[in-house]
């Protein structure tokens, strides 16, 4: 193979890796979106959260990986439970700013508490073994293929959840037509709830795996506003736009790296970003996403 | 004497001043403001200085989110782009003061009015998506463009001054502060009152019903950024004087939150919005950083506990407001108002 090509595949297989871990917060995302209408900003905090609790099981308490992996998922859940009951359902019917807004709240809240207990510095979670496996000249880390691994199979698995699963079909009603749904015996209150479990949980996993890559610490929270753009270009409430959408701006992201740096150094930060805002422009309701039609 | 206020004229409805009552109470506030910095102590004066940038800003942010209903989440963005442009207009192009001020504040609404123009076709949601990814370009353009804003290492700023006046004089510069803050919101007030002002309201309450009845979507959407811009850009030409090392650190996506959340506990669509915001937002924090610093020195072991005090306190009172006073002081204010204005026959 040439040497042009072997760089751009360099750059494309570790940006499809990491977009798979972004198409992963981003089904996060969209479930939220989907069901009950709620830009959930605190996405990231909950990654974040995850990734610590996992962490300190782990290094501080010097448990089992998997055990430690099992109690996250849990501690995920109840978080979810516990953010869609205390805080949005009050919410419901009120205006987009409010809902916003509160989310916006909940990210200073759990900011603050996990500075508070686990304190400011970044911490290293090295999980998954980090030598590069040689695939034709293309070094590809092995977190990242792990990554890459655990985020497709986990795709696949949310993906005969919505088709099969007799809650994936609730969810799938209830975002189609909530009055409708609720008629035939759904209950929406329960939808709303498991679609925030699963959010938290799947952050939580995308917490853990991009923590194993650039280290725990607060900005990990950062990477729930990254998966903006990876939502608005599949479409707001698309699970398969999500998914395209995710693996799209990795690649994106990685190959700005890979070609636009030497122009503007470290341009990948933003560019995912440019990209959002042409498609806000273009197409604002991304590849996927149903378009809103107004009637007077 | 009459029971109550009766307008007879739409002039009379939309006076400024409804009564002779609210004109003395505001004249004796503008006194003791103005003799304030005779009274207390530097450090003070710093704060009121802060206060009033702030005030400048959620003016802007206001009349944007409030009364036009497009929610921003980018206004640090543009108030970084104020100051930066002040600071790089007096320090290399050594403009006097008195322009580079209203300067940055035009750089800045034609900065806003760029990512303004997405709104031609997003709202609500969308729309705040799209300041999110504005915060984010126009913090990393400031960080990256080494040779125009000193990149990481932000800038010195070089004091203006005006006259017999230099604003590295901390009382200098809270009057200067003070006069903009009153301009600033005689502006809004006057916008609000006008034309313009009732064609943000309509479109925040309903868009196609203002657009059927002759309203540009666009050119006011437009206005709105415009002039939400300007204001946040004189706030941050008056924010460099202040901090007189600027940095991009000074204008991240959570002093954008911040700006929102006063606005939010303010209530949005108030004139008052401004000022009660921010009194509640300043006063708050200078309980916490009495009760954490006091905290920390009682319990040095504890320290970081009370370092993020500050944040899980600011998040939950956001989260509070919201759920049990979505409308705001303001409208809480006017509540209370409405009550005591019949005392004691308000039956």
């Amino acid at each position: 193979m040439t040497g042009e090509f072997l760089y751009f595949m360099q750059f494309f297989l570790s940006g499809l890796a990491m977009g798979s871990i972004y198409a992963l917060i981003a089904l996060g995302f969209v479930l939220i979106y989907k069901s009950t209408s709620i830009l959930n900003l605190a996405q990231g905090e909950f990654l974040m959260v995850g990734a610590y609790i996992c962490l300190s099981l782990t290094i501080d308490f010097k448990l089992n990986f998997f055990v430690s992996f099992i109690i996250t998922m849990g501690a995920s859940v109840l978080l979810g439970l516990a953010v869609e009951r205390v805080v949005l359902r009050p919410l419901i019917g009120e205006p987009i700013i409010s809902v916003i807004m509160v989310t916006l709240g909940l990210t200073y809240v759990f900011r603050g508490l996990v500075i508070m207990i686990w304190g400011n510095d970044i911490r290293q979670f090295n999980i998954f073994p980090l030598e590069p496996i040689d695939f034709w000249g293309i070094k590809l880390s092995q977190l990242y293929l792990w990554s890459m691994g655990i985020s497709l199979l986990l795709l696949v698995f949310f993906a005969f959840y919505f088709k099969y699963a007799r809650t994936g079909i609730y969810m799938r009603a209830v975002a189609d037509h909530q009055t409708a749904a609720q008629s035939m015996g759904i209950s929406v209150k329960r939808v709303f709830a498991i679609s925030w479990c699963i959010a938290a949980v799947v952050s939580s996993i995308g917490g853990i795996l991009v923590g194993n890559i650039a280290g725990v610490g607060v900005d990990l929270s950062y990477i729930g506003l990254k998966v903006l753009p990876a939502v608005i270009l599949g479409g707001l409430d698309s699970i398969l736009g999500a998914i395209i959408g995710g693996l799209v701006v990795g690649v994106l992201e990685f190959l700005s790296a890979g070609y636009l740096d030497p122009y503007i150094p470290a341009i990948n930060e933003v560019f995912p970003f440019i990209v959002m805002v042409l498609v806000l422009m273009i197409k604002p309701y991304g590849l996927f996403g149903t378009e809103e039609i107004e009637r007077v | 004497m009459p029971s109550g206020v009766f307008h007879e004229s739409y002039a009379s409805d939309e006076r400024i001043f409804q009564t002779w009552f609210v004109k003395i109470w505001l004249i004796l506030l503008l006194l003791v403001m103005a003799a304030l910095p005779f009274m207390v102590s530097n450090y003070m004066i710093s704060i009121l200085i802060e206060a009033g940038i702030a005030i400048i800003a959620c003016h802007g942010l206001n009349l944007l989110t409030g009364y036009t209903g497009q929610i921003s989440l980018g206004h640090s963005a543009f108030i970084g782009v104020g100051a930066y442009a002040c600071t790089i207009l007096i320090g290399r192009a050594h403009l006097p003061f008195i322009v580079a001020l209203p300067m940055s504040g035009l750089i800045t609404a034609m900065v806003g009015m760029v990512f303004g123009i997405p709104s031609l076709r997003l709202r609500g949601l969308y729309l705040a998506i799209a300041t999110i990814a504005a915060q984010f370009i126009i913090v990393f353009t400031i960080r990256r463009w080494d040779s125009l804003t000193g990149g990481v290492d932000g800038l010195f700023v070089d004091p203006g001054t005006l006259g017999p006046f230099h604003f590295n004089d901390r009382v200098h510069l809270y009057y200067l502060t003070f006069l903009i803050v009153a301009g600033a919101t005689l502006m809004t007030k006057n916008i609000i009152r006008s034309r313009s002002g009732r064609a943000f309201v309509a479109i925040r309450d309903r868009y196609l019903a203002a657009e059927v009845i002759g309203v540009n979507l666009f050119k006011y959407r437009l206005m709105s950024f415009a002039i939400s811009s300007f204001l946040a850009g004189i706030a941050g030409a008056l924010l460099a004087q202040h901090l007189e090392v600027i940095t991009h650190e000074s204008f991240t996506i959570h002093r954008s939150v911040d700006y929102l959340a006063m606005c939010i506990i303010g209530g949005l669509g108030h004139i008052t919005c401004a000022f009660f915001g921010v009194a509640f937002w300043f006063i708050l924090e200078r309980i916490l950083e009495v009760v954490s610093t006091g905290l920390g020195s009682a319990f040095p072991d504890h320290i970081t506990w009370f370092v993020s005090l500050r944040e899980i306190v600011f998040g939950s009172v956001i989260i509070l407001f919201l759920i049990f006073e979505p409308d705001g002081l303001s409208a809480r204010w006017r509540t209370i108002r409405a009550y005591w204005k019949l005392w004691p026959f308000s039956y």
